[in-house]
């Protein structure tokens, strides 16, 4: 009797498994279906992969070292020398913007990695919770939300002084109230749900429920927003370097490129006008990836 | 109604007091030593020790905190290392510069973004609303600088259209101060160049400040006109005959604008951020220029002043959004 159960047990979890993986591998060709419909997303996810590219091959694809100083040849216009022209210490523009790739990138995702998981935890805790945990977490998130983000980023940036690492860290700080609050909302809907209070008094712990059960069903939306704040988080770094409180120079950080370029704007527009340009691009194609990322996980949408 | 008022006042109150601790958080995570920065590299030790018993940088970090928020009870935000003058001071007299210009800007959102997502919306698909999600996506793309001086270099380098950043021409005489925002006080002088030389000057920092607004809410009420619009009850009033235009104003567009307030009050917070760039730009001389001085010079209490004022416009513009939402949207009281 007792074999025979085990039996029958084993064998449905194989079966289990066997549809989990099916219905997996039909969500992937929905979503591929979805995607190959969607030709802004598709835009979005070409920009963005040749984007991560760029930055991966940066010293195959640069011409100069973006650190080199030809000074005979500064302020030069774009010729087959110097695809985009040189700045006013002689850098080939080229090969500066491509190195920015590396730190657009770096910063994005390190901001992104690091306040997704802050806000995620107190979004979660505040939700299971509630009561005094959930009140207090919340306030806190408010007083966050009550700055406009940038203005947030540029105190803290401007009094940990300049620097990438402290742009990044202002940044993050500015960014965890929006996950927050998602996760919360997130978790407020499913927390009175019949499997999770079956969990509950099958003796599961708090954090094993937040952690294994009520988390996974925060994550879509929290990806979404992830990848609809990327274009955000790259303005915002961008204005941090322009302002001068951001990466310093001589890093190949596109904000700084354009403040650079802004005393020779009347005669060579190309040192302080392409780098913005690819601040445009990029920030577009993650805009332009983040709503089709959105369309895609919409269950409403998927039906059709 | 009135429950939500109190419970939305309350939670005011706290985030006011949130404010004040992070500000004070800001001022208090500075590794340098500011006041090091204001006596010069070569001031002898001792001068730097009497300018931290003077601002009271030698006190335990409680009794610190129990003097701002006694300073701040009486509308004390301290003197800017800067400008010699007490912040508030400052403040209120860049300020007016800014408001002139983020009225302006949000103007332009308002004026041409809903009718943008209006005709974006009951034209679906055609050229028109390609041409406006297009500017939408590169609108809320676009960095604001770069934007401002790609302008500056095509309107005023090349072109001669529109003259050189600032506010006035240098050689016109500013009018007397009464509001401190030009436009009207040349009204109230009866100076028509003046009040003519303005508006050129503030075109172009406008426009830039205006288009990230603007392309958020030209991209909410497409939206959410796109979804009145398949309502029956727009059905029912086409089938009674109502003039298509009646249809769209009355019946489409009120509804469709309540998630639209929600979007106005975000922009305004891009506004002051947006300012901050934008008027170091066109060295407009507003609060924006002001803050971003501050920052970079690390003119504390100008930074934590500044900011909390900023933190404080911003957090009454959305409790003003909220119940202004409770208003139109009378579901909400009802259920609270």
């Amino acid at each position: 009797m007792k074999m025979n159960q085990t039996a029958s047990h084993t064998l449905d979890k194989s079966d289990v498994r066997h549809k989990r993986f099916e219905a997996r591998v039909r969500y992937i060709k929905d979503s591929y279906v979805l995607w190959r419909r969607n030709h802004l997303m598709m835009i979005g996810t070409f920009i963005i992969l040749f984007l991560i590219i760029v930055a991966i091959l940066a010293p195959l694809l640069a011409t100069h070292d973006p650190y080199d100083q030809i000074l005979s040849d500064r302020l030069s216009p774009p010729s087959l020398a110097y695809y985009f022209g040189t700045d006013s210490l002689g850098r080939d523009l080229y090969s500066r913007i491509v190195y920015g790739a590396r730190v657009t990138l770096t910063i994005a995702f390190l901001v992104a990695f690091i306040s997704m998981p802050i806000g995620t935890v107190i979004g979660v805790t505040a939700g299971w919770f509630g009561g005094a945990i959930d009140e207090i977490l919340m306030r806190l998130s408010d007083v966050f939300l009550a700055f406009p983000r940038l203005i947030l980023a540029i105190a803290f940036a401007a009094a940990l002084g300049p620097g990438v690492e402290n742009a990044i860290i202002a940044i993050a700080v500015a960014n965890w109230p929006s996950y927050a609050r998602l996760a919360r909302a997130e978790t407020l809907s499913v927390k009175n749900n019949d499997y999770i209070q079956v969990i509950r008094m099958l003796g599961a712990s708090n954090l094993r429920i937040m952690v294994g059960h009520i988390t996974p069903m925060c994550m879509s939306s929290i990806i979404v927003r992830m990848s609809l704040d990327m274009g955000t988080i790259i303005l915002t770094a961008a204005g941090l370097g322009f302002l001068g409180l951001g990466a310093q120079p001589p890093m190949p950080e596109w904000g700084l490129m354009v403040s650079d370029g802004r005393q020779f704007l009347v005669d060579q527009w190309w040192v302080s006008t392409l780098p913005g340009f690819a601040i445009l691009i990029v920030v577009m194609g993650f805009n332009l990836l983040g709503d089709g990322i959105r369309d895609i996980l919409d269950p409403h949408q998927r039906q059709s | 109604m009135v429950q939500y008022l109190a419970r939305r006042l309350v939670t005011l109150t706290i985030t006011l007091i949130g404010i004040m601790v992070i500000t004070f958080f800001i001022a208090l995570v500075v590794p340098l030593d500011p006041l090091a920065a204001i006596a010069g590299p070569q001031a002898p030790q001792e001068t730097v020790e009497r300018l931290r018993k003077l601002y009271g940088f030698d006190q335990p970090v409680y009794v610190q905190f129990g003097r701002y928020l006694y300073r701040l009870a009486h509308g004390d935000l301290g003197t800017s290392f800067q400008t010699g003058r007490p912040v508030l001071e400052d403040i209120l007299h860049f300020f007016p510069a800014t408001l002139e210009l983020a009225t302006l800007a949000l103007a332009i959102a308002i004026l041409v973004g809903i009718p943008l997502g209006v005709l974006s919306a009951v034209y679906r698909n055609s050229p028109l609303d390609h041409f406006s999600r297009v500017l939408s996506l590169v609108g809320v793309s676009m960095p604001v600088f770069w934007l401002g001086l790609v302008l500056m270099l095509i309107f005023y380098f090349k072109l001669g259209w529109l003259p050189e950043p600032g506010r006035l021409d240098i050689m016109l005489i500013d009018p007397p101060r009464v509001t401190g925002m030009l436009l009207i006080d040349a009204v109230i002088a009866g100076d028509g160049e003046v009040f003519w030389d303005g508006i050129r000057h503030m075109i172009l920092p406008a426009t830039v400040l205006g288009l990230f607004g603007l392309a958020g809410i030209a991209r909410i009420v497409r939206s959410s006109m796109l979804d009145v619009l398949s309502q029956e009850y727009i059905k029912t009033a086409r089938i009674k005959g109502l003039n298509e235009f009646l249809v769209l104003t009355r019946h489409a567009l009120r509804n469709a604008l309540v998630p639209t307030v929600t979007i106005i009050g975000l922009t305004y917070g891009g506004l002051l951020e947006g300012s901050v760039l934008t008027e170091t730009i066109f060295s407009w001389p507003g609060l924006g220029r002001y803050l971003a001085q501050a920052f970079l010079t690390l003119d504390l209490n100008a930074v934590v002043g500044g900011t909390m004022l900023v933190a404080l416009t911003f957090s009454l513009v959305n409790l003003a959004v909220d119940l202004l939402y409770a208003f139109l949207n009378p579901k909400i009281t009802y259920t609270e």
